[in-house]
């Protein structure tokens, strides 16, 4: 069977350095962080007091007061990058067949915000069940791509994927899938989530996973730097538009990029600690690119996981090591995480539109907040440390590993006839 | 109006988000007001909240208009 080919044609993001996409690039190519003293709630007794929170958002810009009041953040934030998306897409619905128009969406844990509140409502009370009735539909995490579909009308495979950190790539990977075996002709995918709350930050914070930079925020995510002490939670969305070529072409579609190709693996090894010689992540990246039929060779960018947890980093540059050997030292790496915070399962969706647009527009972002070189990296790796750089990237790689040991890889291209 | 009405009147508008000058004694939740049948779970259990009664499943299913609420509440409200 012939595979269709899968271009990217619509892009959206809400993240902590940018409202759109346009806001977000920028954000990226000037090395902002989005890290801040937590708003969202009273953080005073927690560990960690700041987060990259998604900035002057108002929801009912984007859905009407009820709607607001129904669903969660992570579902308010997912319809404004998918709107954004939409509209750059130019899709008009009406014109297409919506019975082949799908939507895959990844996010880490859904409706934490919801569970939070309902639950501590419930614990205030005498025991009597007072659970409000949109609590389930409000919390579950498919409930999000159901809300794309029942916004847009679109009839096509809708289904989320959860692997933690992995779950927008994985959600990539799936849609990729769909639409070269000749499934669907257009997938809305990507991830959004919303965990900066009580449960969240205290949950993280309980495993010693995150940053407690206090007294400065806007350096506390330096992957790769040696003083790293932990990710920084994000917040927020991004949406990819995949369609088959075929598609994109018969009705004249604005081509961002191809995907060519997605890896996945297991690390099968802890709950939440990567392989210490990161074996599930390198696993991960042979698989993509023997998927996308490419070499090494032509991998110019690997916008990498590099969370700033100080095993996470290592481990993951060593796979890079170890798969690509010499050329590794010819790549260029970075985590856009220094400046966005972890977006967790919407993490994959955004760091494959940097690439996205690191293809694009030329320009390779940059790791920002690098002080102190770690003596356990290779300082011939280069991690396009503080400054972008520019350079003619036609491959980029996006990794991204979950706890649970879930790891996945896709690669995107330069579009050419 | 009454102060019961009143405040029915006022959870109708922030919950279904409608327009206050929908919300007349006739208007139906679900036909006129654009409330499904979860909706009208969550404003039986704001109409308990707020005015500290249970009403109980099969007197929640006689209530399907404003009016109607509102004579229940007038009645079983101290």
């Amino acid at each position: 069977m012939e595979l269709k080919r899968v271009v990217v044609t619509g892009l959206g993001a809400l993240t902590p350095i940018g409202n759109t996409v346009s806001e977000y690039w920028n954000g990226l190519i000037n090395g902002v962080s989005g890290a801040a003293p937590i708003t969202h709630f009273d953080a005073e007794k927690f560990k960690t007091r700041f987060a990259c929170e998604v900035k002057n958002f108002d929801p009912t810009q984007f859905m009407d007061r009820k709607d607001v009041r129904k669903l969660d953040p992570f579902v308010h934030y997912a319809l404004a990058s998918t709107e954004e998306a939409v509209r750059d897409a130019g899709l008009d619905f009406e014109k297409l067949d919506t019975n082949r128009i799908g939507v895959i969406w990844g996010s880490g844990i859904g409706g934490l915000k919801t569970f939070l509140d309902e639950v501590s409502n419930f614990a205030k009370g005498d025991g009597t069940p007072r659970y409000n009735p949109f609590f389930i539909p409000k919390m579950i995490l498919d409930i999000c791509p159901g809300h794309i579909s029942m916004r847009y009308g679109l009839h096509g495979l809708n289904f989320s994927t959860v692997s933690a950190c992995a779950s927008s790539t994985h959600a990539l990977i799936d849609s990729l899938n769909y639409i070269r075996t000749g499934y669907a002709d257009i997938i809305i995918s990507g991830g959004s989530e919303a965990i900066i709350n009580e449960a969240g930050i205290g949950g993280f914070n309980a495993m010693h996973a995150l940053s407690t930079r206090n007294d400065d925020p806007a350096t506390a995510s330096r992957p790769f730097d040696n003083d790293r002490d932990g990710f920084v939670a994000g917040e927020g969305s991004g949406t990819i538009i995949l369609e088959s070529l075929e598609h994109a072409k018969a009705r004249g579609a604005k081509i961002y990029a191809e995907l060519i190709g997605g890896g996945m693996s297991a690390d099968a090894h802890h709950i939440t600690a990567s392989h210490p010689e990161g074996l599930g992540a390198r696993l991960a990246m042979t698989n993509a690119i023997k998927d996308a039929k490419i070499s090494n060779e032509n991998i110019d960018y690997i916008n990498v996981h590099g969370t700033s947890t100080p095993v996470g980093d290592i481990s993951e540059s060593k796979a890079i090591l170890d798969h690509f050997g010499e050329h590794a030292y010819d790549l260029n790496i970075s985590s856009t995480k220094s400046m966005t915070g972890h977006l967790l399962g919407a993490a994959g969706a955004v760091e494959s539109i940097a690439s996205i647009l690191a293809i694009r527009n030329g320009i390779v972002p940059p790791t920002i907040n690098h002080f102190t070189d770690d003596p356990n990296l290779d300082s011939k790796l280069n991690f396009t440390f503080n400054k972008p750089q520019n350079k003619t990237v036609n491959y980029a790689l996006s990794n991204t590993f979950g706890f649970g040991g879930h790891n996945a890889s896709v690669i995107f291209t330069k579009y050419e006839e | 109006m009454s102060d019961i009405a009143s405040r029915v009147k006022a959870i109708i508008v922030e919950k279904l988000g409608v327009d206050e000058s929908e919300v007349t004694p006739e208007a139906s939740f679900t036909n006129d007001l654009g409330a499904d049948s979860l909706d009208t779970v969550e404003l039986i259990m704001e109409f308990e909240k707020e005015f500290n009664v249970a009403i109980p499943d099969d007197q929640a299913e006689t209530i399907s208009t404003v009016g109607q609420a509102v004579a229940y509440l007038e009645k079983n409200v101290n």
